[in-house]
């Protein structure tokens, strides 16, 4: 017995770095900020635990299914070398059969719970894994876009879940989500851009320049904090969280106008940063 | 200097405090006010996560001095604005000037004491008027005692303020070792100050 729950934690040790938790995180908190800003009172628990867990075991699903696809890319890459797959101890088979049985729960627990909410969720996932992983990524440096897309899915199917129907407020959150997403890719990409040369990997720095790549981060920065904040007021969000939400969104847009006119590599990753935890307050804001 | 946990978790906490104060601290006041709190609250909480996720190697930009001095021109004229009605414009003015002149010192190459001076200035009427005010209005009785720690709050902050400001002009009152040092318990401090002073005030 012991043996075997040895072997499980084994397993889940190998497993976990295959979900991205951190990324996964963020988007399942996008999903369930979109159903709360539905202004759904959360009375039935069994509604809120089956909308995290379809949530996350679609987004850790095609997580894996994306991983498993890149899994030769992975392995040039020094910022991802040493991942399960990428090193050999897990096989892609292994990692297939979980990607896939992970992704086909998720897809189906999300049907059965709502069939609106089931194909937002099913959208999402085809966007991610087989427009932006198996299509795009390799070809253009635009695929970002594609993810972005796939980004958005979460927030708007949760909303979506909420409401039982698709509005425009889901649609302005998921369009923040699209716009954030560059923020969150861009800085990355400039920051490990010899690992995605590597990797023959085409990206905004390869292909347009890095001056260009950061003018776009804060387009794209801004566009973001609009239509969050928008979607904010619209929802009837209390106004002293606006204000805190302006506030964040201020920090975020100084952050990426800075980036433009005194480029540094120490401020490009403070904006990764920094934009991950703006984007995960605002989630938080747009739920209470 | 590299930044400790206990460092994080007091930058942390003194974001958390500015975040409820610009949620919830500060409803139903009148327009000036609020925007004065939000901004001044609002640079304390985007300081409190850059020096998070920067370090405090973010101290070392030019700008920490002008950022430095928004917070006490901002909260100093959202009090003048609420307490001191009289001085509405003439105070509106000064908090305006004030910033101009800290601006275009640091911006433009200067050899002089005129920025050094100009800084000194603004800070010290900035910092006076924050520490002042709430304590004299609650020892007259025309505030709760509480209004006070808004004093203290005031005190802190001029002091933590005009520590940084002169460090970056080039003539440190304390070494950087030791400035670095308190700055994120100062900050704490002076966060926890200003909201128990004005929920209580």
């Amino acid at each position: 017995m012991t043996a075997v729950l040895r072997g499980i934690q084994a397993k889940a040790r190998l497993y976990w770095p295959l979900t991205k938790s951190l990324q996964t995180g963020l988007l399942l908190s996008t999903g369930l900020a979109g159903y709360m800003s539905a202004r759904c009172p959360v009375t039935h628990w069994y509604d809120f635990l089956g909308l995290g867990l379809s949530l996350y075991l679609s987004v850790a699903g095609s997580t894996i299914l994306n991983m498993w696809y890149d899994r030769d890319l992975d392995a040039v890459m020094n910022r991802t070398h040493h991942r399960p797959l990428a090193d050999g101890r897990v096989t892609p088979d292994e990692a297939l059969r979980l990607g896939l049985v992970l992704s086909a729960l998720g897809v189906s627990l999300s049907l059965a719970m709502d069939l609106l909410y089931g194909l937002v969720i099913f959208a999402g996932l085809f966007f991610d894994v087989i427009v932006y992983t198996v299509w795009l990524k390799r070809r253009t440096a635009w695929s970002v876009l594609w993810g972005g897309i796939a980004g958005g899915m979460p927030i708007l199917a949760g909303r979506a879940y909420g409401l039982g129907a698709i509005d425009g407020v889901g649609i302005l959150l998921a369009l923040a989500v699209l716009f954030w997403i560059p923020t969150h890719i861009l800085t990355f990409s400039m920051r490990y851009f010899d690992d995605y040369r590597a990797a023959c990997i085409p990206t905004f720095p390869s292909t347009y320049g890095f001056s260009r790549t950061r003018l776009a981060i804060a387009v794209a920065s801004a566009v973001a904090a609009l239509a969050i904040g928008l979607a904010g007021v619209l929802i009837g969000m209390e106004w002293g969280f606006v204000r805190l939400l302006a506030v964040l969104s201020a920090g975020l847009l100084l952050l990426a106008v800075a980036s433009v006119f005194k480029p540094a590599e120490r401020l490009n990753f403070g904006l990764f940063k920094y934009a991950s935890l703006y984007m995960f307050s605002a989630m938080v804001l747009l739920s209470l | 200097m590299r930044m400790t946990v206990l460092d994080r978790i007091l930058l942390l906490l003194t974001g958390l405090l500015a975040a409820y104060q610009i949620a919830v601290g500060i409803d139903g006041l009148a327009s000036l006010p609020v925007t004065a709190y939000t901004v001044g609250f609002g640079v304390l909480l985007v300081a409190s996560l850059l020096l998070i996720i920067l370090g405090f190697e973010v101290l070392d930009s030019p700008v920490v001095v002008i950022v430095s001095t928004v917070i006490p021109l901002s909260l100093a004229l959202g009090l003048v604005w609420e307490r001191l009605p009289v001085f509405r414009g003439a105070y509106l003015a000064f908090v305006l000037l004030g910033f101009i002149a800290v601006l275009l010192t640091r911006l433009l190459p200067m050899k002089n004491r005129l920025p050094v001076f100009t800084l000194a200035v603004v800070h010290a009427v900035a910092g006076l008027t924050i520490t002042l005010l709430p304590l004299v209005w609650a020892f007259l009785g025309r505030s709760p005692l509480g209004f006070a720690l808004v004093g203290l709050g005031g005190a802190m902050i001029g002091i933590g303020g005009l520590q940084l400001s002169f460090l970056k002009a080039g003539k440190p009152l304390l070494s950087r070792a030791t400035i670095l040092r308190i700055l994120p318990a100062l900050l704490m401090l002076t966060s926890a100050a200003f909201v128990a002073g004005f929920k209580f005030g």
